[in-house]
């Protein structure tokens, strides 16, 4: 790795002074496997890696009647682990549990997965001056597309890597900024951003934020959810296509319902329009197939990945299968 | 920006400090500076698991963690499995069931399932398997892997 100076600080404005002062230099580092990953292909070179370990009360997961706070620093298998999470959130569980390897998942946190850079090969590359690292090209364009969106790209046809952005948005999340200007909360969907907006981040953290945590809304007793996840090994992949599906489903009709694709946009993607489809229908008249198709209308795969539409289709079509016959 | 970061963790049962530069990993540390070489290098990314050490109880990537992240932490390597009164009974099984051929993936294997084994000396295939989904064996096969900590596992709750 080139060399940086390594500040372990002990409080989050410290953290946020120090990204402020050399924006251009400066990294944060919280489980540090997507940071390091980065900094050994040479993609990014910090001057100073501000390391957030010895800030307290960051890594704390707690269970209120409101719902639940998770801090930034918790890490995926605190996540995957933890009673709460498990029985009324289970999309979280279960994409807490699919990400990396048990290794990664044991210093992979929270706010990292939802930070990480995305995985697309020429971004990945130093050989690659993609238009994230300030080029004027999109090699996936006319490229290796395989792993690319097909919807909402336009400049810049990443994928967002993170699985559990994905559970998270389905959950209703809301995501808390702490930065110069003091504390600021957003719902999580807003927290990304896509090429359109600024093609060298994937998140509207500006510098000197720092993520630090993600609330929950407290479950209603009909609330259920899940996350699937497609990739081409059992272990350790990322996403080729993800969904989480979160249903409220009370009365023999859908009273709520959110779905979440990843693995498609540069963004996790909201399927607005089968949201809306399932807004009050009886469960009986739901037709999951449609849905699925829906999730995908207006898809412009690219060259080598046709094969995400029907996958994301099915993946909607089986979510939404499964949550109603869990409910009925 | 070469100034020396001072790092005191305990490995293997040893209180044990060294100077470190920010940029260094932990598996760099182990083997460049401590000379504990028992812990190989194999992707240095996170992919492979060869580097997988015992970090304050959890499994991790060596490769992926900063030598200067160790303050005050507890490490197991390779080297601290085997106690003075000979091999812990994953060694001696990975022996006898042949589980290793090139042996760069063994250390992070036998480090990965003690982890394991010291939770749930019960843990049936399944569960094994997708604890050791983070180590990668080029030679195996895996099948020879399995059985050896299966059968680890009998020895460790005394049913062999």
């Amino acid at each position: 790795m080139t060399p940086f100076r390594f500040a372990a600080v002990s409080t989050v404005s410290e953290a946020s002074e120090m990204l402020r002062a050399d924006a251009a230099g400066s990294r944060l580092i919280a489980g540090g496997t997507d940071l390091l990953s980065e900094i050994k292909e040479g993609i990014v070179q910090p001057q100073t890696v501000v390391s957030l370990q010895n800030v307290g009360g960051m890594r704390e997961i707690v269970a209120g009647t409101d719902g639940m706070r998770l801090g930034a620093m918790a890490t995926l298998t605190e996540l995957e682990g933890h009673a709460e999470i498990r029985r009324s959130y289970a999309a979280l569980a279960e994409a807490a549990a699919s990400v990396a390897t048990p290794q990664i998942r044991n210093v992979g946190t929270l706010g990292g997965n939802l930070c990480q850079r995305p995985r697309c090969w020429y971004y990945r590359s130093a050989a690659f001056d993609c238009r994230k690292k300030g080029g004027s090209i999109c090699f996936a364009i006319n490229g290796n597309s395989k792993y690319h969106a097909i919807l909402g790209g336009g400049d810049c046809v990443i994928v967002h890597p993170s699985d559990l952005a994905v559970a998270l948005v389905s959950l209703r999340a809301r995501a808390t900024i702490a930065g110069p200007g003091g504390e600021r909360s957003m719902a999580l969907e807003e927290f990304f951003a896509g090429p359109q907006v600024d093609i060298m981040r994937e998140t509207v953290l500006q510098p000197g934020d720092v993520l630090t945590h993600v609330s929950l809304p407290a479950p209603s007793p009909n609330w259920r959810s899940v996350f699937m996840k497609s990739r081409e090994r059992q272990a350790q992949d990322f996403a080729l296509v993800s969904v989480a599906a979160a249903m409220e489903v009370a009365d023999g009709a859908v009273r709520d319902a959110r779905i979440t694709l990843g693995g498609v946009a540069p963004v996790p993607y909201r399927v607005r329009q089968a949201e809306e489809a399932l807004q009050g229908a009886a469960v009986a008249s739901v037709d999951p197939a449609r849905l699925g198709e829906m999730a995908v209308a207006g898809a412009r795969p690219l060259r080598d990945n046709h094969y995400k539409a029907p996958l994301a289709s099915n993946l909607v079509r089986r979510a939404v299968t499964l949550l109603l016959q869990d409910g009925a | 920006m070469s100034l020396k970061i001072h790092v005191r963790t305990t490995v293997n049962g040893e209180e044990t400090e060294f100077l470190c530069e920010g940029r260094q990993s932990l598996l760099e540390a182990l083997r460049d500076i401590l000379g504990l070489t028992g812990t190989k290098e194999g992707c240095n990314d996170g992919n492979c698991g060869a580097c997988t050490i015992n970090l304050d109880g959890r499994i991790v990537d060596s490769c992926l963690v900063l030598a200067a992240e160790a303050e005050g932490k507890t490490i197991l390597t390779i080297e601290g499995v085997a106690s003075i009164d000979g091999l812990h009974p994953l060694q001696q099984s990975f022996l006898e069931q042949a589980a290793l051929q090139c042996g760069i993936c063994t250390p992070g294997f036998i480090v990965a399932a003690k982890a394991l084994l010291e939770q749930e000396p019960d843990a049936d295939e399944h569960r094994i398997r997708h604890w050791l989904a983070g180590n990668l064996c080029r030679c195996t096969g895996y099948d020879k892997i399995i059985r050896a900590v299966l059968d680890a596992g009998a020895v460790v709750r005394g049913a062999k």
